[in-house]
């Protein structure tokens, strides 16, 4: 019956090519512009943001952590309102996560502090006695890459017309001078927030450590 | 399938991909058993530092058993069996046997800078897809010089129709060079950036829900093209070669092979479910998975009943018992794939164990059953040697299955544990547990999971051992074996 195909390689690896592609085409390209369309009064994020969603990224919090909440009582009592697609029109990538096996934190924002997450980023059992999450000590001393964060919120900017302001251009002057005019105050608003002495010394000195940007980055998820 | 004597086949490229097929299964493995035990014991995420908590390693895990141990496999098992359902030799093309083993080397390279990367924090953070874009373009001439190679092999072929094993290693080249392709869209920072942030520093070409859609229509899909499609390949090739009979249907053969070309791309909605993507996709993924039981089924029980009248095999011969128990794993897993896919299960299910406890099943009890299977298989015709220990092949089997399943079952419990736990109410409709007590519940479950892991590692490492005796030290066969493995 299908004898034929079979000896020519040419003729079933396009026949292969066409009955997987086709399902792509019809799924995922209607929606595509529709979906990625911001909610009103979204803002893209700052660059210390930026900077603490790479600390995201870096420790892989979303192997245990999700940033989705489905549209059930049990979720909305829990978390708080269900995600939105416009919620994420900035998020390049999704971090939806497929994994809780610590809470969401979608809505984080709204319920910690930034001394909440800085004494359980340092030691989760010293505000939850029973959790099985790793104390990250280590984003305490590291200092964080805002120079790459910087780079992206240049590149979003040129290339998918993210709504950024003036103050981010390319080159090394424009960096320099916006990390120490926007970015250096945002962290020290945050690292006075934690109420942690050699943070707020390390900001003082103009270094932003990671767990900085990481609770920058916490406190936007509302 | 008869192996033509006149022929002599050039194993060199095979036996490279079979030794790291075996040395990234021990790694992944072992790292696994590792992450596994962290959720139990929590102290042990601070052996190495920074580099050593469960969220760095798990995507080392995931990387190396996928793209170390299981693709060393399906490119093992492609450079044995191409040559030979293709009669043809890689020995008769200095070209391609180069392009082989530049591909080898290639592919060394990126496993290595994969690992270092992961453990470094350098990721793009798509699940299955965290290389960054160094490391992507890597990855994409590795793959085209596999297609070079492939259908370099078919120009030369003397045997004019593709045996099914041949459908599948096209279809797995094809499915996952879209996919990859796809997902994988990203711009480098430093292009536009004016020199300033990291070289290696990309950003995805989709946000948010796009993303999450592309990133699953290739996160469902590597399953399929990966652990599904080039292991029946496998299975296609080396449960008939090791049993001596013939594939007991054609027509279900090719059922089965166009049914999963076209069902299996649509399931990819079904890890999106309750997500913020539009119903329609969502009802179409639940749809397609429960439809998807269909040809997955199809090539199993042609599998089994290829075993019809010869069942005593399944006594006799342990790497009979490794292929026919996989095949079960894989009726096994495509049935609880679609049941999970299911909205009213999934709401339940998603987010919690029983997700993983899925996984494994499928890769513990199928995909690296099959590889196991295949390499000894492999060992005996590429190293002209009997298998050194049939005594210590039982035992594996017995210690790994008893280790999938303590897996399994344990997940099962803890995941539907949990998901009953995050919904439930009291009288008054106020949420009965924090999320903390969720998570102490299934301390018991993470120890068993752990157990069941370690048993299959130790598994591993029999493997490892009496594959590296067989290669090494086992008897010398003066002539090819015809069907079944001889081993001591």
């Amino acid at each position: 019956m299908f004898h034929w195909l079979e000896k020519n390689p040419f003729l079933f690896s396009v026949g292969v090519f066409i009955v997987i592609a086709f399902a792509g085409l019809v799924e995922i390209l209607p929606n595509f512009a529709e979906a990625s369309r911001p909610i009103k009064g979204l803002k893209p994020y700052t660059v210390l943001q930026l900077a603490g969603k790479e600390v995201y990224k870096k420790d892989n919090c979303i192997a245990c952590h999700s940033q989705l909440i489905r549209p059930f009582k049990s979720e909305t009592d829990r978390y708080g309102k269900y995600s939105l697609s416009g919620e994420y029109a900035y998020d390049r990538p999704f971090l939806w996560g497929s994994k809780r096996t610590g809470p969401d934190l979608h809505r984080v924002g709204n319920y910690r502090t930034p001394d909440w997450h800085a004494n359980h980023m340092w030691d989760p059992k010293s505000v939850v006695p029973d959790s099985i999450m790793p104390a990250y000590k280590h984003q305490f001393k590291n200092v964080a890459d805002m120079a790459t964060a910087y780079a992206e919120a240049v590149t979003v900017k040129k290339v998918f017309d993210t709504p950024y302001g003036d103050e981010i251009q390319p080159g090394k002057a424009a960096f320099e001078k916006y990390y120490k005019s926007v970015a250096l105050p945002e962290a020290l608003k945050i690292a006075k927030a934690m109420k942690n002495k050699d943070v707020l010394a390390m900001v003082q000195q103009g270094k932003i450590p990671e767990i900085v940007a990481l609770v920058a980055y916490l406190e936007r998820l509302k | 399938m008869q192996s033509s004597a006149a022929l002599e086949y050039d194993y060199s490229v095979a036996k490279l991909y079979m030794w790291t097929a075996v040395i990234f299964g021990i790694v992944g493995m072992t790292i696994g058993v590792l992450i596994a035990s962290q959720l139990a014991f929590p102290e042990l995420n601070y052996l190495f530092g920074e580099y050593g908590t469960f969220s760095r390693l798990r995507p080392v895990h995931t990387n190396v058993v996928i793209y170390g141990f299981t693709v060393s496999g399906i490119f093992a098992t492609f450079y044995y069996s191409a040559q030979r359902v293709l009669k043809v030799s890689m020995g008769e093309s200095k070209l391609l046997n180069g392009l082989g083993y530049l591909q080898f080397i290639l592919y060394l390279i990126a496993a290595t800078g994969l690992v270092v990367s992961e453990l470094m924090g350098i990721t793009a953070s798509k699940e299955y897809a965290q290389m960054e874009w160094p490391l992507d373009v890597l990855i994409v001439v590795i793959w085209v010089l596999w297609g070079v190679i492939m259908f370099g092999l078919i120009g030369m072929r003397r045997e004019k129709a593709l045996y099914i094993s041949m459908w599948y290693y096209i279809a797995c080249f094809l499915g996952v060079a879209m996919l990859y392709l796809f997902n994988n869209m990203e711009v480098p920072t430093i292009f536009f950036s004016g020199g300033v942030g990291a070289w290696y520093h990309s950003v995805s070409m989709y946000a948010g829900t796009n993303d999450a859609l592309v990133q699953w229509w290739w996160g469902h899909n590597a399953v399929a093209f990966v652990f599904t499609v080039p292991i029946i390949a496998i299975i296609y090739y080396f449960l008939p070669k090791e049993s001596g009979q013939a594939v007991y249907s054609y027509k279900l053969s090719l059922l089965s092979f166009w049914g999963l070309m076209f069902v299996y791309l649509w399931a990819g909605g079904h890890h999106l479910l309750w997500s913020t993507v539009p119903d329609w996709m969502q009802t179409m993924g639940s749809v397609f998975s429960v439809v998807l039981i269909l040809p997955s089924w199809g090539s199993a029980i042609n599998m089994l009943l290829t075993m019809k009248g010869e069942w005593n095999q399944l006594t006799e011969n342990p790497l009979i018992k490794f292929m026919v128990l996989a095949s079960t794993f894989y009726m096994l897993s495509t049935l609880e794939g679609p049941i999970q896919a299911v909205k009213s299960v999934n709401a339940i299910a998603h987010f919690t164990d029983w997700i993983p406890g899925h996984v494994h099943d499928g890769v513990l009890g199928w995909v690296a059953f099959m590889i196991f299977a295949a390499l000894m298989h492999m060992a005996t015709r590429a190293f002209k040697r009997e298998i050194y220990s049939k005594s210590l092949l039982e035992a594996q089997f017995w210690i790994q299955t008893t280790g999938v399943v303590l897996y399994f079952t344990s997940m099962w419990i803890a995941g539907i544990t949990q998901g009953m736990m995050w919904r439930a109410v009291d009288e008054y409709g106020n949420l009965m547990y924090s999320f903390i007590d969720t998570v102490s519940v299934l301390h018991p479950y993470y120890t068993i999971r752990a157990i069941g892991g370690l048993l299959y590692l130790i598994g591993v490492f029999m493997f490892a051992y009496n594959f590296l005796m067989t290669a090494t030290a086992g008897r010398k066969l003066e002539q090819e074996p015809q069907f079944r493995s001889p081993m001591a």
